[in-house]
This record gives C-alpha cells, sequence and structure tokens, in this order.
C-alpha cells in the first residue's frame, strides 16, 4: 500500500527501530524495551495533565468572556437610559464580539474534554499492553532459543512501539491545539488591553474617548442623578423618578 | 491484515475489504495530489468508515503490528498534502 496507509505505517515503524535500535542480544531488548515502555507511560501521564492544565487556562478565559458579556450588557442599557444609543451601540456590538468569541471557546473548550477522556482510555489500554509485554517477556526468556526469542521479541516489542508512538502521536495532537486555542484566547487578551477594538467599535460615536471611561461617567452621573431625585422626593420637592433605576436595589430595574 | 487508525485503534480487516481499502487508497492519494480537498475529505471519510465498519478491533491484550497504518481520523487536508511532499510519495 504505498498511499497515506503505507506512508504513516513506515514513519511510525521508524520511530519504533528507533527505539529498539540500542540494545544488542534478546535478553537486553527485553528488559531494555520494558524499561522505555515504563519511562513513556510517565511522559504519557505528564501529557494528559498538561492538556487539563490547559483546558483550565481556557476555562479562566472563558469565565473573564462571559463576566465581559454581562458587563457590555449592562452598559449598554445604561447608556441607552440615558439616551446615549451610539454609546449603546457601541456597547452592543462589542457584546456581539465577546459572545461570538465565547462560542468558540465553549466548543475548544468541550473539544479538550473529549480529547482528554480519550487520552486517558488509551493510557489505560497502553498499560494493559505493556502489562501483557511484561508476561510474555518472562516466557520468552525462559522458553525459547536465542535465534526464536529473537523474533518473538521483535514481534510483542513492536506491537507495544506502535501502541506507544500512537499514544505519543493522539497526545501531541492534542497539545497542539490546546497551543493553538491558548495563543488566540492570549492574543484576544492582548488585543482587549490595547484598546485596539475601538476602532472598529466605536461607529458613529465620533468620539475618540475611551468608551469604558464615558460610559462609567454616565452610570456615576446617573446615579447621582438618581439619587439626588430621590432625595428630592423624599422632601417632597418634586416627583418621584419616572426613569428606570439606575443606582439603587430597592426599584427594579427595567428590561 | 491488521489496520490502525492512528490515534483510534486497531482493527483486523478481512482479506477483500484490504483490496477495497488499497484501491481507496489510491483514490486519496490523486486527491491530494490534484489538490481537490473536497474530494480528499470524502474519500478518507470512506476508508476510515470501511476499517471500522469491515474490521474487528483487536482484543486489548493483543500484541500485534499492524500491517497498515492509517493518519489521524482528525488529519486535515494541509497535514495529509504534507505527507506526500519531499520523501513522501516518490520513494514508496
Amino acid at each position: 500500500m504505498p498511499g497515506m496507509g503505507g506512508r504513516m505505517s513506515v514513519v511510525i515503524k521508524a520511530k519504533i527501530n528507533k527505539l529498539l535500535d540500542r540494545a544488542e542480544d534478546p535478553a537486553e531488548t527485553l528488559e531494555y524495551s520494558y524499561q522505555k515502555q515504563m519511562e513513556l507511560l510517565q511522559n504519557v501521564k505528564k501529557g494528559i495533565a498538561d492538556v487539563v492544565t490547559s483546558k483550565k487556562r481556557l476555562q479562566l478565559q472563558q469565565q473573564k468572556l462571559e463576566q465581559q458579556v454581562v458587563k457590555l450588557d449592562t452598559q449598554a442599557r445604561q447608556a441607552l437610559a440615558q439616551g446615549r444609543e451610539d454609546l449603546a451601540r457601541t456597547a452592543l456590538e462589542r457584546k456581539q464580539f465577546a459572545q461570538g468569541e465565547l462560542q468558540s471557546l465553549d466548543q475548544q473548550v468541550a473539544e479538550l474534554e473529549s480529547q482528554q477522556a480519550s487520552l486517558i482510555e488509551k493510557e489505560s489500554k497502553l498499560r494493559s499492553k505493556i502489562e501483557q509485554f511484561r508476561t510474555k517477556k518472562e516466557v520468552i526468556k525462559a522458553q525459547y532459543s536465542a535465534a526464536e526469542a529473537s523474533v518473538k521479541i521483535s514481534e510483542a516489542a513492536s506491537g507495544v512501539g506502535e501502541e506507544m508512538a500512537d499514544v505519543g502521536m493522539a497526545m501531541q495532537r492534542a497539545l497542539d491545539k490546546t497551543e493553538d486555542m491558548r495563543a488566540r484566547a492570549g492574543a484576544m487578551d492582548e488585543l482587549e488591553a490595547a484598546g485596539a477594538f475601538d476602532d472598529n467599535l466605536a461607529l458613529g460615536s465620533g468620539s475618540t474617548d475611551d468608551i469604558d471611561r464615558e460610559l462609567h461617567q454616565l452610570t456615576s452621573q446617573s446615579d447621582v442623578d438618581d439619587d439626588l431625585a430621590k432625595l428630592k422626593a423624599e422632601l417632597g420637592q418634586g416627583p418621584a423618578p419616572d426613569q428606570p433605576s439606575l443606582g439603587s436595589g430597592e426599584q427594579e430595574r427595567q428590561a | 491484515m491488521i489496520v490502525r487508525i492512528a490515534t483510534e485503534s486497531q482493527y483486523r480487516l478481512p482479506d477483500d475489504d484490504a483490496a477495497e481499502l488499497n484501491e481507496l487508497d489510491n483514490e486519496v492519494v490523486s486527491a491530494v495530489e490534484a489538490g481537490n480537498e473536497d474530494r480528499f475529505h470524502e474519500v478518507f471519510e470512506q476508508m476510515l468508515d470501511l476499517v471500522r465498519r469491515a474490521g474487528q478491533p483487536l482484543d486489548e491484550d493483543e500484541l500485534a503490528e499492524s500491517d497498515v497504518i492509517l493518519p489521524p481520523p482528525d488529519t486535515s487536508f494541509v497535514e495529509a498534502a504534507e505527507e506526500f511532499t519531499g520523501e513522501g510519495l516518490i520513494p514508496d
């Protein structure tokens, strides 16, 4: 089979040969491959831990984005209540963007979850194959002549070696994917910190002011207005505010 | 014939199906060479299906070397193309 499958087989076999090349006589090969297998099993465990760590980082990113969505939504409501449709629009546009990112992050985290599960399964399968090899190695040592043992060993070791190479590949692919996701999430953080979204999102406002600061000022101003109106009502100097309250928890917020 | 789907599992495939797999393999190669991404995904998917459907999964404790190893199911077109550059197809 000269195509894709053939090519892959050649690559993996080369890796296995590299693993087994070092030892000279059959008994040594047996011990050496077993030792190597145990060593690689540790690497697999470490690799799985790395995938879990990466996933946790992405989940933190997810939480941050969720908070961002809530914050932008609140800001949009506040801006609209103040008649600042331009600011409300900007906040909503940012919210849309954050939601889009959140969606793709959700998908990526779900993908990582399933990769993690399959890696754990593969690790346990590899462990049982290594155990199988250990048993077989004692039988081979006890029962076969050097020439026969050589053949048997190379069969068994190749079987385990292939399994190891395969788990290694699955692990590497999972890690490469988490790296890509983290790089992307990191780039988003930096963009946000640098305010790079503003140029695209501050449509129609004609303002170069930082939207957060302006919204914050609006909020504080509205809190002050609110308090003032409440105070006025208490003192019987005027009607209670008919606008939705933005700063107090006593009155229900209008949707 | 023993076939492994990389990152997935090992299967024992009857000879008749192995012949079909070989044909599909050749088709995948031509799709990649022609730069036809849709066709690549279509045929590669057929290969994986064939092995999963017709193949018998190997027992957990069976230590066997595969005759053929298929690339991982999530192989991208770019990755597939890389397989066939440089020392890829030609020396085989």
